[in-house]
């Protein structure tokens, strides 16, 4: 294959891409959800990226889908980036796990799980990462009303 | 044998000294405090200033900091407290013994500062009592050895439950 990696990528997997984009100098793909665990793997073993640097999510509350899943990769060999995206709908936000792939994928999981609600189907430990057991709701969506607090302390009267 | 007689005299004047009992535990008091920092953020940048050579809280006898709550009797809350934390600062608080006061350092221990949202208390006073609140963010070495000699002047006029009637 020639050309510079993200040419590289952009031939391999632009075809079935809903959207192709240079951002900032990273390509972004924005694929199916049932293509992310196909093309995560040929990243890492085709291309060389060996790192996933995070998962995270962007909450859109007036579009359908309702969720971008995001994920970095980033190669050691080549020092390029690569963004994924993933659209998911809001009454089902779930995507496959990365945990086989990329150990680093489930602390990202956990608290992309904790701030979006993201599902994660595979990763058996979704347990509260930054936040703590028994909250209620998903802080970082942007139907939380910015100042609902959920104390473990009961405040002094 | 035969020793010199004693020559050695007490100064006129300083044999003894009259005083309240309570102002007397009170002075001892306030220049021992032994402060517990409950340092969580950027404010420990401030609390580090103050502390060292420059600043130099040791005038005040605030000096040697214990990271035992139960040697302590002066919570210094530096920084952001989050919901999650709440528990343990209580709990070191609770481990405290009495006198203890507490030192709400910095806008966040105050009142949460900027951070009015899902994660953080807005003030530590919602939890524990509070004896004194520093402002700023961070606040600047003068305002906490301004609000340190406040918390002594209020040391030094307390009444102190240990006077009793036989003491
Ligand atoms: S008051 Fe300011 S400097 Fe201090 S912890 Fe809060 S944000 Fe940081």
């Amino acid at each position: 294959m020639a050309g510079t990696i993200h040419e590289q990528v952009t031939a391999r997997w632009g075809g079935t891409a809903e959207d192709v984009a240079l951002a900032h100098g990273t390509l972004a793909l924005v694929i199916g959800a049932e293509r992310l665990v196909e093309v995560a793997r040929s990243l890492k073993d085709e291309f060389g990226f060996d790192m996933l640097l995070d998962i995270t999510a962007v909450d859109w509350p007036e579009r359908v889908p309702r969720f971008d899943v995001v994920y970095h990769f980033y190669t050691t060999r080549d020092f390029v980036r690569v963004r994924l995206k993933v659209r998911v709908p809001a009454d089902a936000p779930a995507v496959d796990s990365l945990v086989a792939l990329y150990r680093s994928a489930h602390y990202a999981e956990r608290e992309c799980h904790d701030m979006y609600g993201i599902d994660f189907r595979g990763n058996d430990d979704l347990r509260p990462l930054l936040l703590y057991e028994g909250f209620v709701g998903h802080p970082l969506r942007k139907d939380y009303p910015k100042d609902r607090e959920q104390p473990l302390v009961p405040y002094r009267t | 044998m035969n020793r010199p007689a004693e020559t050695r005299r007490a100064p006129p004047g300083l044999e003894f000294l009259t005083t309240k009992k309570d102002e007397f535990v009170g002075w001892a008091r306030k220049f021992s405090l032994f402060p517990y920092p409950f340092v969580t953020a950027c404010c420990a940048m401030e609390f580090m200033s103050v502390s060292s050579t420059l600043y130099d809280t040791d005038r005040f006898g605030a000096a040697l900091p214990r990271f035992s709550p139960r040697q302590s009797d002066l919570l210094m809350v530096v920084g952001t407290i989050t919901h999650k934390q709440a528990p343990v600062l209580r709990r070191v608080y609770e481990q405290m013994c009495e006198p203890k006061w507490v030192i709400a350092f910095g806008a966040c221990a105050t009142s949460g500062g900027f951070y009015q949202n899902y994660a953080a208390l807005a003030g530590i006073d919602k939890i524990i009592p509070v004896d004194l609140y520093i402002p700023g963010c961070p606040p600047r070495p003068e305002t906490v050895i301004d609000g340190i000699m406040k918390l002594q002047d209020r040391i030094a006029a307390d009444r102190h439950p240990i006077v009793t009637e036989t003491f």
